[in-house]
């Protein structure tokens, strides 16, 4: 057998710095952990639902790794104090110790019973529903993409869930369709949501910004793109997101020449004239069939497609994940097939000219 | 009856047994010796397939909004790397041990039922290629290991691809409870004189509490899979919500079954390890009543924790704390276990051949698997953990640095009898540092990415959440995992062309097995021995004052053993048959039904009407 200098190298008698390659990849870890920044972290909660969870969370932790350090510590002992030669004498045949057994049955209980008294305390707290003055929010997972209704508002708006700041949010959430999960890492963790009954969860955000969350239950080909985000507001700034989608849903109404009442044109302050490429754009909504699916109004969600009522202000197309820039937003309308493969919309032959005039009609709605 | 007729006490008319050869004595093979190489050969054939597709999915996760793999291939990889390395790979592998050891552990001379042992290795074997044949429609299994419904149902997946998984879940199962009424008799019926039940070796006890696992879980995964395939291709409703039926029904039926099912996966994976540790440290195994009976805790708690998956579903406080609380007792009798094979080395003379490297990689490994089970045992903690890498870090832990670990330990221990030849130490070392420090490298950076947000069965993550650096450092982990795999294969090659001759008992091991000269003659033992303890070779070490003399292999004239049968193959083929004439009744009608179950009662009927003598 030829000498195998890798296996020599690194047995367990080599000397110490035998052994530096393997320490140094293990301080690899904390050194590219700390390198990276985690905008979607659950170990960074950002509102009062994800702190309890995080408590229990690290309740299990240092429990975890006290028993790691010492399983794991007590197992290298015993590797290198026992270790013997093939020519040793037999060692002595111990078959056992009740005292030892009993010990190591008994700590292991209470170490869990550390842990199990704050679970429970902590789920109990995790069905308790908000009551007050709360902000109550319907969530409806599709495939893949999220719906959120404001009912006490009578408004819908997709993918991007504004909420005020500090204000106690109650969701209760279904899907038309298959199995998700509603899973917002920095404020509520997850829950999954049915077709055929209801989930609730809740939560209230501390700090503003706009947060990244994402489907947890696969869901089909796209489950992987079906995201979502939380977008915290100061409450004025909520009022202002909510005043837009109320505006989608009273314009001014303009009849166009087939009788269809789908503008928002006229909201243009009166002697500006039309702009031609928004009229184009208009059209376009209607007759590339855009409207059988996507509703501009707020509060009439059509619900095959995402409702697109300040569509114009979104940060993320696509639910979630496609930076809602004006090319962006051509390619998704043009090739939606190649953007996101296998979803519901489909390539409607639109035009790189007639993109750019629903580019700037969609654009408008803000 | 076999056993009754001792090896010396032939008659004049019989002959000695001969070792078969030829492909015709393998495909009518009725020894549980060769069955269980050809459940270890296949099963690692299809873990090398599970492996390739996991090396797919590590390239296409290895950076950011990456195109490598289209979505659909990506979810087709990963449900088939599941089901494959639970129902064709761990599984089988456990049933290659099951197959070889325990006859050999409890001085019999062969299973039960030779024949149905025969039948369920063909099934296995059929129904796996059956699964993997998908591929070669492009219609692999898509909706994941765990077929959620509703996504499964023909709505939402109208293509062959959960076909082919509810059928071939189907007939695997058919395998499994065959397999595990044969074990079950065969511990219970077929034991040494004197070896009581609680003088039976560890590895017997893990097995047998694994097939009552088996008989008692596959029957409801049964239940639910005739479901979907009912609603899939008979239009039944029983998981369709806008009809009343109810998605959280199958929830329920998997999980049920799902959760001993990881039992069935890790408790042979103990029994090799309580094997080992023993040998290895030259010491009895510490406890031994009370790691049988944390064993039985084990399993009987496996039934009641089915829950823990579902936490999510938002099942209200008490079922949540119901089941964190069951979750969490399984802690108790699972450290049992690790303490006392820390226990059995402690003041032992350890010898470190590969075998113990590799257990003791088992011990560190599963360790840091079943901490981080406890972590998500907390049902509130499990709201941020299910679905993430956290929860695929957690049970790579435990199935691949818990599972194939010992089952690697395993083949190291058993290789010299099994094949009559050692495997190479220093390939066998070299094959281990490298499956370690690989296995690490590609799962412990998956907790770090789950704790951070990264959801599991995506086909791709978006640049800038942290995501990038640790996928990549896996990837690299997955490649090296994967050339591990090719040592441990040219250290099979190396030694056989070597072929240095194992004597019957090369580790100084406890256990009848090695009473007997590697590899086993066809019928195990000349003499049936009789058993006085739980370490009967230390025994007879001991009362000869040293090494016992090289057993020599004996004619067996006058054994009876039963005679090869095609009917079996023939049978699982049947079955098999059965199940694809489902998926052909919409186009061919009943017609291919008729035939397939025509194939399979002619051959029950044969079978049962072959003279066995």
């Amino acid at each position: 057998m030829p000498v195998l200098p890798f296996a020599r190298g690194v047995s367990l008698r080599s000397p110490w710095w035998r052994r530096l390659p393997l320490l140094a990849l293990l301080l690899l870890v904390p050194a590219v952990a700390a390198a990276q920044t985690y905008p979607q972290s659950t170990l960074i909660p950002k509102g009062d639902f994800a702190d309890l969870v995080d408590g229990v969370f690290w309740t299990t932790m240092w429990w975890g790794l006290l028993v790691f350090v010492l399983v794991e510590g007590a197992l290298l002992f015993v590797i290198f104090r026992y270790r013997g030669r093939p020519d040793d004498p037999e060692p002595e045949q111990v078959h056992g110790n009740t005292m030892a057994e009993i010990l190591w049955t008994a700590i292991p209980a209470v170490i869990l019973a550390m842990i199990a008294v704050p679970t429970v305390r902590a789920i109990f707290k995790t069905y308790e529903q908000p009551t007050g003055d709360i902000l109550k929010v319907e969530v409806v997972g599709h495939q893949w993409w999220w719906e959120f209704r404001y009912p006490e508002l009578g408004l819908t708006t997709a993918n991007e869930l504004h909420v005020p700041r500090g204000k106690a949010v109650s969701l209760k959430m279904t899907t038309t369709d298959v199995l998700h999960s509603w899973w917002s890492p920095q404020f509520a963790a997850k829950r999954d949501v049915f077709p055929n009954r209801s989930t609730t969860l809740w939560f209230s955000a501390r700090e503003t910004g706009n947060w990244s969350g994402q489907c947890a239950e696969f869901c089909g080909i796209q489950h992987g793109r079906m995201g979502f985000r939380v977008i915290v507001d100061e409450p004025a700034e909520y009022d202002r997101f909510i005043g837009t989608l109320r505006a989608s849903a009273a314009p001014p109404v303009r009849a166009d020449s087939t009788g269809l009442q789908v503008t928002k044109l006229g909201a243009q302050a009166p002697g500006v004239a039309p702009d031609p490429l928004l009229a184009e754009g208009e059209k376009l909504f209607t007759n590339k069939g855009c409207i059988g699916c996507h509703s501009l109004n707020a509060a009439k969600p059509v619900g095959i497609g995402p409702n697109l009522a300040g569509i114009g202000s979104r940060t993320y197309l696509a639910a979630g994940w496609l930076e809602n820039t004006d090319a962006n937003l051509a390619r998704w309308i043009r090739e939606p097939q190649a953007v996101k493969e296998g979803v519901l919309m489909p390539n409607l032959g639109v035009t790189e000219p007639e993109a750019k005039a629903l580019v700037a009609y969609l654009r408008s709605h803000k | 009856m076999a056993t009754s007729v001792l090896g010396q006490a032939g008659t004049a008319a019989a002959t000695a047994h001969h070792e078969q050869t030829g492909l015709w004595s393998w495909l009518t093979t009725v020894d549980h010796k060769r069955i269980g190489v050809m459940y270890g050969a296949s099963a690692f054939l299809f873990f090398l397939i599970g492996g390739l597709e996991a090396l797919l999915i590590r390239w296409q996760l290895a950076k950011p909004d990456n195109n490598f793999l289209s979505p659909e291939a990506y979810n087709q990889l990963f449900t088939m790397h599941g089901t494959t390395m639970i129902f064709l790979g761990v599984m089988p592998m456990s049933a290659m041990f099951f197959n070889y050891m325990i006859p050999l552990h409890i001085g019999a001379r062969d299973v039960a039922f030779p024949r149905l042992n025969a039948f369920s290795l063909w099934v296995f074997l059929l129904g796996g290629i059956f699964l993997n044949a998908s591929f070669l429609l492009g219609a692999a299994p898509d909706g994941g290991w765990f077929g959620y419904a509703n996504l499964s149902s023909k709505q939402y997946s109208p293509g062959l691809n959960m076909d082919f998984w509810a059928m071939g879940l189907q007939i695997l199962g058919i395998a499994s409870l065959a397999a595990g009424v044969n074990f079950f008799v065969t511990i219970l019926n077929m034991r040494a004189p004197g070896m009581k039940l609680m003088r039976m070796p560890m590895f017997v006890w893990a097995s047998f509490i694994t097939q009552l696992l088996i008989l008692l879980s596959f029957p409801v995964i049964t239940v639910a899979l005739i479901f979907l395939m009912f609603d899939r291709l008979f239009g039944t409703n029983f998981f369709t919500p806008a009809t009343g039926g109810d998605p959280m029904l199958w929830q329920h039926l998997f999980w049920i079954f799902g959760h001993p099912e990881v039992y069935i996966l890790i408790l042979p994976s103990f029994g090799i390890i309580s094997e080992i540790m023993p040998v290895f440290s030259r010491k009895p195994l510490f406890g031994y009543s009370a790691m049988v009976f944390a064993t039985a805790f084990i399993a009987f708690l496996g039934f009641g924790v089915w829950s823990h998956h579902m936490f999510s579903t938002g099942m209200g406080p008490f079922a949540d704390t119901f089941f964190s609380l069951a979750t969490m007792l399984i802690a108790i009798p699972t450290g049992v276990k690790i303490f006392n094979w820390l226990g059995t080395a402690w003041g032992g003379s350890i010898q470190m051949k590969t075998p113990m490297y590799f257990a003791l990689g088992f011990l560190a490994m599963f360790t840091m698997g079943g901490i981080s089970g406890v972590m998500h045992s907390a049902a509130p903690a499990d709201l941020q953990q299910t679905d993430s890498y956290f929860v695929v870090a957690h049970f790579h832990y435990v199935l691949f640095g818990g599972a194939i670990f010992a089952l690697t330990a395993g083949a190291y221990y058993w290789w010299p009898k099994m094949f009559g030849h050692m495997l190479d130490e220093g390939i066998g070392k070299l094959h281990f540092w490298l499956m370690f420090i690989a296995f690490n490298l590609t799962f412990f950076p998956m907790h770090i990415v789950g704790l951070h947000g990264m959801p599991r069965r995506v086909y791709t993550y978006p640049a800038g959440l942290g995501f990038e650096v640790w996928n990549q450092i896996e990837t690299v982990g997955a490649l090296l995992l994967g050339l591990s795999q090719l040592v441990f294969m040219w250290n099979w090659w190396v030694s056989a062309r070597k072929a240095t001759p194992a004597p019957a008992d090369p580790w100084g091991g406890a256990t009848l097995e090695w009473a007997i000269p590697s590899p086993p003659q066809v019928f195990n033992f000349g003499e049936v021995p009789t058993v006085a303890s739980r370490e009967p070779l230390w025994d007879w070490r001991r009362a000869a004052g040293g090494k016992l003399p090289e057993p020599p292999r004996v004619s067996g004239a006058g054994i009876h053993l039963p005679p090869n049968s095609f009917w079996p193959l023939l049978a699982a083929f049947g079955v098999t048959f059965i199940f694809i004439s489902f998926m052909l009744m919409a186009r061919f009608g009943p017609w291919p039904m008729i035939a397939s179950a025509s194939l399979l009662f002619l051959s029950i009927f044969n079978w049962a009407f072959e003279p066995t003598h």
